[in-house]
């Protein structure tokens, strides 16, 4: 079946920011039992609203919290119900589906160890797999995948196993030793609209002819068929698109090019992606506005990721996780500030699904982790050792002492799978 | 100069260089103008050394002779395709069982060539002799210290510009031969280098000048152009509107008939180098700004060019462009002055020029104010990530930006103010992402900050940065901030 397996062209590069996959390697264990099993890991970069994603509106405390911002049962854009205490936000109808096939895991008021606010640092504990800043040499996925037998399928230093040079933007999660392949974006994608907005905010505050200069930009790239068409050129006959119709193509696009490979026979079995823009400092609109969006382009890409996978999406575990959470109270900006726990997804049709698990730390004032944020109950690394031992097979022991180093103590969540 | 010595170093490398790599604000804290000038004294600054370039008369010669081959290629292939068509409707005609397939053979064979020249395998040999050239400047740039030196090559290859549209196998040579020798040396021998070569003289037509009583003029109805000696005046030396008249152009213009270029057709040794040619030479004295020159061939011209280096116009016109390109959009008048002082008491000494432009306090006091052009920006977030940037992303960028490698839309070449570069900062936007992406796995933006900007971070600029959600977003912010935008 090589033949099925080719290397990306121009027109598959798409407009991705690196989907990586290791390909030289695959979980024998599970294998020996008859099964191929997928993971594909999401990084959303900026921290996450977990809150805004899905909803503790059972808690008597939340809308004392978040006032008009807080998503309900009975608002006017109503949130989906997943169990009696939480609803997920009804910008994202297929992962609520998926949730109701027992196909979606959420886990909630989880974090990484680390406890500082810092993105940079925040995503790096995430994606290293240790508990200390500063380490970025390898990710927890590369190193699980090192650890995998070699697949003899697949010679790696044939044209599959390591043509690929690393792209830009390979998520820190998946490099490592293992041998790796990546996209390298061919076309330039415009800066998205948070980072205009940051910009011009400091041009505001420093320059006052390079705002002008800037808003002047916004104008054009906001009118219909405006200046920015000729920044990302469309791919022969496609319309260019503006603003969050692209963000959405994007998402889309680089999650189900990552399902195509992933779901080929003699593919490569992990990979990640990183998805930015979540960082919503102001004006956040959990219901209806800015996030809100952004959710539901993350749930087209988890429905274009299952349309992908075809029959590999019952073999199949996909993370989205983030560095940290936000505020538990909205700031004075109509959004949220750096927070701590946040929820993570698991969605698959390996998973024993349609459930939320947590240890819900409650939101009275006493119970906020620093008087601000949802308190962490749940280490992430222990729903990352559940998913790798149960789904990929690997060693507990070999978890706690090599890929999240430290971590002997810290149990792999049992029963995620089905 | 400030008393901070710091900030007068990162001040140096942006307004006067191209921009810190890591570790160059420290290396030069303790005297950044003797920095500056310690570049220019070094052997050979300026100068570009790599055997693998080709002369612009070679790479000319090379290019004329890939596309005579080329062109015969398809020659060749059409005419077997009509053959191979020919004889396939005789075959039928006779209903012939043999003939189709002697035909297609014919045919598959004649396609081979003609597919490969139409589909070449990868760039032609004319853009991977471009390509070179812009890498051996890209490389010099990267690897300068502070870029002085590089950045006095890229202002006189403006103001001297020709452009890859007319020569576009010449412009890297060019830029090596006539001006990288001479950015330390006299006006005057650069002027002379400038417009004689062969660049030039294409760029600006003078190859096809001739004088209407030479010999050529006479056999032939073709006659004088006047272009390069209206644009050596209005442009190169004395600046426009500086007192010369059109019959002053009219005479430099029969002055330098004669200054032409061998072509290639006809001699594929020497093809592209310059030539004085007599035949084409407008016989007899002329008179350009009130002085009168005898004719004596090519040294006429010469002559020409050397008085008009020192025309007492030059020194402001030169001061007042430097003093912008550098300094300011409306430079401080006592800049000028001083600068146009040091040109004309030195005979034009561009060393001395240069010096006296860094030792200048007004040169140091005023704000960031300069919008850098686009091939400073890129080349700065090259340097302060201590990355490279491959020559044909390069080029892509710089013509997204407005700023197409050497091919500038007139002989007047890039504007220098801001106005004329501001509106592109949504571009440069897209391409600090673009380039934030790609090195954001391997770049902490907390450290490019202090290589990039030191002391010169503002501290919204520092704050944005510390918030942003992602190393590439805060990457995108640095190389887009007004400290990283401006020098």
């Amino acid at each position: 079946m090589a033949s099925l397996v080719h290397l990306p062209t121009r027109r598959e590069a798409l407009i991705g920011s690196g989907a990586l996959f290791a390909w030289a390697y695959a979980p024998k264990l599970a294998r020996a039992e008859g099964r191929d099993p997928r993971v594909l890991v999401i990084v959303l970069r900026g921290a996450l609203d977990g809150l805004a994603m899905v909803a503790p509106v059972g808690d008597p405390d939340w809308v004392g919290l978040r006032g008009d911002k807080a998503l309900v049962l009975d608002g006017k854009t109503p949130g989906l119900p997943l169990d009696s205490f939480f609803a997920l936000n009804p910008a994202m109808p297929n992962l609520h589906r998926l949730y109701q096939a027992q196909q979606a895991t959420f886990v909630h008021a989880t974090a990484s160890p680390y406890r500082e606010r810092s993105h940079f640092d925040g995503q790096d504990v995430l994606e290293s797999g240790l508990a200390r800043v500063g380490a970025r040499d390898s990710g927890w996925l590369n190193r699980a995948l090192s650890l995998m037998e070699r697949d003899a399928r697949v010679d790696p230093r044939g044209s599959r196993g390591r043509a690929f040079a690393v792209g830009p933007v390979t998520p820190l999660v998946v490099r490592g030793s293992a041998p790796i392949m990546s996209w390298v974006p061919q076309t330039l994608l415009p800066a998205g609209e948070d980072t205009q907005m940051r910009l011009l905010e400091l041009y505001r505050h420093t320059d006052a002819k390079l705002a002008r200069a800037l808003e002047g930009r916004r104008d054009i790239l906001a009118m219909p068929q405006g200046g920015g068409a000729d920044i990302v050129t469309p791919q022969d006959g496609e319309p260019a698109l503006l603003g969050m119709a692209r963000v959405r193509k994007y998402f889309a696009d680089a999650g189900g090019a990552a399902a195509k490979y992933l779901a080929q026979p003699d593919g490569p079995r992990v990979g990640a992606l990183g998805f930015v823009g979540w960082d919503t400092h102001i004006n956040e609109g959990a219901v209806g506005g800015a996030l809100a969006a952004l959710l539901g382009a993350l749930d087209e890409a988890i429905a274009a990721i299952e349309k992908g996978m075809g029959n590999a999406w019952s073999e199949t575990v996909v993370a989205v996780v983030t560095e940290f959470g936000r505020t538990a109270r909205i700031n004075g900006t109509d959004g949220t500030d750096h927070g701590t726990a946040t929820v993570a997804v698991l969605a698959g049709g390996a998973l024993k699904g349609g459930r939320v698990i947590a240890d819900w730390p409650g939101l009275k004032r006493a119970h906020l982790y620093e008087d601000r944020d949802l308190k962490p109950t749940i280490d992430l690394r222990a729903v990352f050792k559940g998913v790798l031992k149960d789904h990929l097979r690997l060693d507990e022991r070999v978890l706690a002492a090599r890929v999240f180093p430290g971590s002997g103590d810290l149990q792999p969540m049992p029963g995620l799978l089905a | 100069m400030t008393n901070d010595p710091r900030r007068d170093a990162a001040l140096a490398l942006h307004r006067f260089g191209l921009g810190p790599r890591p570790g160059s604000i420290a290396a030069i804290a303790s005297d950044p103008r003797g920095a500056l000038i310690a570049e220019l004294e070094r052997p050979g600054a300026g100068r570009i050394y790599n055997p693998e370039l080709k002369t612009s008369a070679q790479a000319s010669r090379i290019a004329f002779e890939a596309r005579a081959a080329r062109q015969a290629q398809r020659i060749v292939a059409e005419r077997a395709r009509k053959e191979a068509e020919q004889l396939k409707a005789q075959g039928q005609a006779m209903g012939d069982d043999d003939a189709p397939a002697d035909a297609d053979a014919a045919k598959a064979d004649a396609t081979k060539p003609a597919a490969a020249s139409e589909q070449p395998a990868g760039p032609t040999i004319e853009r991977q002799m471009f390509l070179a050239e812009v890498k051996a400047r890209l490389d010099a740039a990267s690897v300068a210290e502070i870029g002085f030196a590089e950045r006095l090559v890229w202002f006189w290859s403006n103001h001297f510009c020709v452009s890859a549209d007319t020569v576009p196998n010449m412009v890297g040579g060019y830029e090596r031969e006539a001006i990288r020798p001479h950015i330390v040396g006299r006006f005057a021998d650069m002027l002379l280098a400038v417009e004689g070569h062969p660049a030039m003289l294409v760029y600006l037509n003078n190859w096809a000048s001739i004088g209407p009583n030479s010999v050529a003029g006479i056999n032939r109805t073709r006659g004088l152009n006047e272009n390069l000696a209206r644009e050596i005046l209005e442009l190169h030396t004395l600046g426009v509107r500086s007192g010369y008249t059109q019959d002053d152009v009219i005479r430099f213009a029969y002055v330098l008939t004669g200054w032409t270029v061998i072509s290639a057709v006809d001699n594929p040794e020497h093809g592209a180098e310059f030539i004085f040619n007599p035949r084409l030479h407008e016989p007899g004295p002329q008179r350009v700004l009130d002085k009168s020159y005898p004719d004596n061939g090519v040294e006429q011209g010469r002559e020409v060019l050397a008085d008009l280096a020192r025309h007492p116009a030059v020194p402001t016109h030169i001061a007042t462009k430097l003093a912008r390109h550098f300094v300011a959009d409306e430079p401080p008048p006592e800049l000028v002055e001083r600068l146009a002082k040091v040109f004309r008491d030195n005979d034009g000494n561009l060393k001395e020029t240069a010096r006296a432009l860094v030792i200048a306090d007004e040169a140091w006091a005023g704000e960031q104010s300069k919008l850098k052009r686009p091939g400073e920006w890129v080349v700065a977030m090259v340097r302060a990530a201590g990355a490279r940037s491959a020559p044909e992303r390069f080029v892509r960028g710089q013509a997204l930006l407005g700023e197409p490698m050497w091919r500038p839309s007139a002989p007047k070449g890039f504007p220098d103010d801001e106005a004329n570069w501001i509106d592109g900062i949504g571009q440069r936007l897209d391409i600090a992402n673009n380039f934030a992406e790609r090195i954001a796995e391997r770049t902490d933006p907390r450290e490019v900050v202090d290589t990039a900007l030191g002391p010169l971070a503002s501290a919204e600029t520092r704050q944005a940065i510390a918030r942003a959600e992602s190393r590439q977003q805060a990457l995108t912010l640095v190389f887009m901030s007004p400290e990283f935008q401006r020098r």
